[in-house]
């Protein structure tokens, strides 16, 4: 994906993660444009163990290019209950469809009122300018 | 680039010494046995032995000699040209240490040899202890330690153990964002936590913030690992402070020695009031780095440090009969860390170091100091002229010591040019480039460390060189965006090699 | 140069030191010597070492008096090896990663195993570097750790243990091989790695592969130290289940030299690539498609990764790995095959030329490939000096880290240790031990081959 691009019906975290919500319990999580932007092309995924428990602002995954390792910061709490498996043998997606295709993890959301506390679009299109 | 543009090394593709291999030809003529012959099933019972050789060359010597010789020719090396890479001090190797560490009585001497039968290694190990005790400023050495980041993880086993020893136990080791990794990477392996320590706006330790990090928990203080000069060489100005702050929480202060170049003769870290210091020989003491290893690095510590040093020790002993002092390997040692490495260390490598000490004494040691520094601010003051000095501005602006960091940024917002694709055209004016992007406090860094070996004549060629390349920018960006052209590869594909690491040829 | 940078003199850029911490005084050193000075201290030092050229050596314990051969020293001296720096800029450094490629190559091929760095230190940090990946890999904190594995990479484990948190339980050796009851019994699913030595430091062949079932079992790593020389004969640790191969490399191209430098060499299976230590050389293409190397997975090394790298390692032992490559390129397949050939077949004559001597007997009778243990009927050190007035070193004595086997001496065979020698060596250890309980003394009847030390107590 060569064009920034922040999908407006994703919630976004500070650190560069987006969510997309799936219902009231469970939700995608992913990084954003900016980030995959600032890694280069990613060459690894070390993503959790299915069942795993992640928690808000905390890291749960790790996505490295050739020269930097980045930590993925989980936007909301919860449970592990998909990994994105294509990203094994073709962590590049996640430069190409950081939104689509380039998911990392699902999950089963703890406290699914976290997502109050997110960016919309234009807030975090603000972060970045500033 | 085309077939007519392609220079010779270029167009020799890469074929590994596995890829010549034609079957059984070799070079080894070896002796018979000599003795009554069993079938190795009577020695050794079959499903121990391996039923097929490994799969090594079979290549005869002449063409071993050519394979290796035409490779290394694919090679820059100090002994062509100039490296002014920041932090590793690539000083000219001189051959007379290759020559006195080939004598048999250094190089054939079995390292399990009786102590008795090792004297001139032991009293050459002593004399170069004496003689780095002295350079630092600190009592205590032990040579054990085979490179930089090896005595990293001595010094901080050796903080653990002091602690210990006084009934304490501490968990946080301080370091400054602008250290070399291997320092927050030591810290783990000694299974402590690094506590990032910011800089101020003079390129020092931010006090304020080092203040802040003691008195978050000071009994938890376990160590503070600096350098002096730093990364961005420049001198500390409050290390008296910063010691005294470290002292009284308790924890001890641990120096980098990656940098002595810049104060040898001049200051010293155990005067700076340092506990513990390493020192890398493959920098300062002309230790060939021969393309990544062998080095050392010994430590020295102050006295109350002594105790915990690793065993064995080299120490000398004096005669209770009226003969000489003998030297001996010292295993008695109740409070020692242990062993970090198998026997005594990198003897060849204090070969070498010793005699680049004693062909430089206490007087050639000193002006190799002054001169790495005259020669670092004499680069700097060129660079900060004409291009250099709009594109490549130092990032801060004071007498720096024995290197410099210049940022890359206004290079890269008003010509495109990243720090990288400088330093990959560089290589087509025959230089090395310096160290890019560290420290990673400077954006788009470039350390640059010319050393005392280097001439005017080559500072100035190097300064012009990096003229011409912004000049050449200004023009046509797009140019050292694709260097380099000239050497036997181009810019290569690190995303693949990573994504699919072969690691090896396969057979 | 002063009027380009602005002062007036050098003292100038060094007052950012403050005063009090200026020396202010010549360094207490001599002044600097010429050339041929230098080099007569270094010779009148290197004069005052009973090398292997005064003392015909038959000491192991981990290092060999191989017959390193002339190429190779004329190969690691080029300039264009011996001085430059790690690879970092590839462009300019393909010989460099193209040798590490091949020195990769050779490691894999010799221990089985797909993956080898470019070089370690030395064996021991090796073995401790291994026990730091191996409780990355399964999250636990034990090692258990054979008595047969060399005493060095134990006391250096034991001392890294003490930093990254980890217990070692060692297991003792019956008849001199690890116990295998007492192993199985000591594994359990706490145990972050299995480390054995075969051969091992009393110059047993081990059975790896029964051995480290019970590491499969519990689903720890089986951690092998194994001897270069001997891996042309001898089944390789990845063909016998090991995760991890390692070991000192010195035997490969590289001289006694007191100890150092030489290289550890360290492999492992494919799944443990990202954890591996060090540096890995690898296969790419640049821009017009040519055949290249680089540094590859940099993102698990200290420079990228800091705290959370695999090992704190930078600085290696390259030009080393250097000479074991053109070593193993020099000995070739057959030749490399040949040469432990011969190693084993001249330490079984050793061993029986030993054991027949009046007051010898064999420490154990395990099969052997290059070194064996013997008892002596008359203490080990004394042995030693009167070998050692006939220009022989017998051997490494075991009592200081076997304290069962104060009685014990390591014998080592390299392919320049002959038959004559070995039938000297025999006859200086029966008339060791003869004199002995003829006298109660040793006489010494021949003149020092080997300076010794004046007034050493």
């Amino acid at each position: 994906m060569s064009e920034a691009n922040y999908p407006d019906d994703l919630r976004y975290h500070d650190q560069h993660d987006w969510v997309r919500l799936e219902g009231d319990e469970h939700a995608f999580f992913g990084i954003t444009w900016y980030a995959q932007d600032s890694l280069g092309e990613v060459v690894f995924y070390d993503p959790p163990e299915l069942g795993a428990t992640i928690d808000k602002d905390a890291s749960y995954a790790e996505v490295e290019s050739v020269k930097a390792v980045s930590d993925v910061i989980a936007p909301m709490s919860g449970e592990i209950v998909e990994v994105n498996d294509v990203l094994e043998d073709a962590p590049e997606t996640i430069n190409g469809d950081p939104y689509g295709e380039g998911w990392l993890v699902k999950v089963r959301l703890t406290a699914p009122r976290e997502a109050e506390g997110l960016l919309d679009a234009g807030e975090y299109r603000k972060l970045l300018e500033g | 680039m085309n077939a007519m543009t392609e220079t010779p090394m270029q167009r020799e593709r890469a074929r590994t010494i596995y890829e010549k291999s034609k079957p059984s030809r070799r070079a080894a003529v070896l002796p018979d046995a000599g003795v009554p012959e069993r079938p190795l099933e009577e020695l050794i019972p079959a499903n121990l032995l391996r039923a097929e050789p490994p799969r090594l060359p079979e290549i005869a010597e002449p063409e071993i000699v050519r394979h290796y010789n035409r490779l290394s020719r694919r090679n820059f090396d100090l002994d062509s040209g100039f490296y002014p890479l920041g932090s590793c001090t690539m000083k000219h190797n001189p051959r007379l240490n290759e020559r006195v560490a080939a004598l048999p009585g250094h190089a054939r001497l079995h390292p399990a040899q009786d102590p008795r039968r090792a004297q001139g290694a032991l009293e050459l190990m002593w004399l170069l202890q004496q003689s780095l005790s002295e350079i630092c400023g600190l009592p205590h050495v032990s040579l054990q330690p085979s490179a930089g980041s090896h005595g990293e993880l001595a010094g901080l086993l050796l903080t653990r153990a002091f602690h210990a020893d006084r009934g304490e136990t501490r968990t946080k080791v301080l370091a400054p964002d602008t250290s070399h990794g291997t320092n927050p990477a030591s810290v783990t392996m000694a299974g402590y936590e690094v506590v990032k320590v910011a800089t101020d706006e003079r390129g020092g330790v931010e006090m304020d913030d080092l203040r802040a990090k003691i008195d978050a928990d000071p009994d938890q203080v376990a160590c503070l690992m600096l350098t002096n000069p730093n990364t961005l060489g420049l001198f500390d100005q409050s290390i008296a402070e910063i010691a005294r702050l470290i002292h009284e929480a308790g924890g001890t202060l641990y120096y980098d020695g990656a940098n002595l170049n810049a104060v040898m003769g001049q200051s010293r870290p155990g005067d700076m009031g340092f506990d513990i210091v390493h020192l890398n020989l493959h920098k300062s003491f002309s230790q060939p780095h021969g393309g990544g290893g062998p080095g050392a690095g010994p430590i020295a510590v102050s006295e109350r440090i002594a105790p915990f040093l690793p065993r064995p020790q080299v120490v000398r002993r004096e005669s209770d009969n009226g003969g000489g002092p003998s030297f001996d390997l010292d295993f008695e040692r109740p409070k020692s860390i242990g062993r970090l490495r198998g026997f005594q260390g990198n003897f060849g490598v204090f070969v070498r170091s010793y005699a680049y000490i004693l062909s430089l004494g206490a007087d050639g040691l000193a002006e190799a100091s002054e001169t790495a520094v005259l020669n670092a601010n004499y680069l700097k003051a060129r660079l900060s002229e004409g291009r250099a000095g709009e594109r490549l501005p130092v990032a801060f602006d004071r007498h720096c010591m024995h290197e410099f960091v210049l940022s890359g940024k206004p290079m890269k917002r008003e010509l495109g040019l990243a720090t990288l694709d400088l330093a990959k055209r560089l290589l087509d004016f025959g230089f090395h480039p310096p160290t890019v992007y560290f420290p990673l406090l400077v954006e788009e860094a470039l350390m640059v460390e010319p050393t005392e070996t280097e001439t005017k004549e080559s500072l100035d060629a190097f300064a012009d060189a990096v003229e011409k390349i912004l000049a050449e920018a200004e023009t046509d960006p797009e140019i050292a965006k694709s260097a380099p052209y000239t050497t036997p590869v181009r810019r290569l594909d690190e995303v693949k090699a990573t994504r699919r690491p072969v690691v090896r040829q396969p057979l | 140069m002063l009027a380009a940078i602005g002062v007036d003199s050098t003292a100038e850029l060094f007052e950012q030191i403050p005063e009090p911490l200026r020396l202010g005084r010549p360094l207490a050193l001599p002044d600097g010597l010429s050339e041929a000075e230098v080099y007569e201290r270094l010779a009148e030092l290197a004069a005052r070492n009973a090398d292997a050229e005064a003392e015909v050596c038959f000491v192991g314990a981990g290092m060999y008096d191989h017959y390193v051969p002339a190429i190779v020293d004329a190969i690691t001296s080029r300039s264009e090896f011996l001085t430059p720096y790690t690879p970092y800029q590839p462009e300019i450094s393909q010989g460099g990663l193209q040798v590490m490629f091949e020195f990769q190559t050779a490691m894999s091929e010799l221990t089985g195993l797909p993956v080898s760095n470019a070089g370690l230190y030395e064996g021991p940090s090796s073995v401790a570097s291994a026990g730091y990946l191996a409780m990355g890999a399964t999250k636990r904190r034990r090692f258990v750790v054979s008595r047969g594995v060399h005493p060095h990479s134990r006391e250096t484990l034991a001392t890294y243990s003490e930093g990254y948190g980890a217990e070692v339980v060692e297991v003792g050796l019956e008849g001199g091989l690890t116990d295998a009851a007492a192993l199985a019994a000591a594994v359990d699913g706490e145990t972050a790695a299995v480390i054995l030595q075969s051969p091992n430091f009393l110059g047993a062949v081990e059975d790896v592969k029964a051995l480290g079932a019970a590491a499969k079992e519990h689903g720890a790593l089986l951690v092998v130290a194994c001897d270069p020389m001997t891996l042309g004969i001898l089944k390789p640790p990845g063909e016998c289940g090991a995760d991890i191969a390692l070991g000192e490399g010195q035997p490969l191209g590289n001289r006694l030299d007191f100890g150092g430098p030489s290289f550890g060499f360290f492999c492992a299976t494919e799944a443990q690539i990202r954890r591996m230590p060090g540096r890995i050389a690898g296969e790419t293409e640049d821009v017009d498609g040519r055949r290249g190397f680089v540094l590859a997975l940099q993102t698990r090394e200290q420079h990228i990764r800091r705290e959370k790298a695999t090992n704190n390692i930078c600085t290696a032992q390259a030009l080393n790995a250097l000479g074991a490559m053109v070593h193993l390129a020099w000995l070739g397949r057959e030749g490399f095959r040949e040469l432990g050939e011969l190693l084993v077949q001249r330490t079984a004559y050793a061993r029986e030329r030993l054991a027949a001597v009046e007051g010898v007997e064999l420490l154990h009778e395990a099969p052997v490939a290059r070194e064996f243990a013997v008892r002596l009927d008359a203490p080990v050190g004394a042995v030693l000096d009167h070998c050692a007035e006939r220009g022989i070193a017998a051997g490494y004595p075991l009592g200081r880290e076997y304290p069962e086997h104060e009685d014990g001496l390591l014998v080592a065979i390299t392919e320049r240790r002959t038959p004559a020698q070995i039938d000297e060596l025999a006859e200086a250890i029966g008339g060791a031990i003869a004199g002995f309980h003829a006298h109660g003394a040793f006489l010494g009847d021949r003149p020092s081959k080997a300076p010794v030390a004046e007034g050493v107590a």
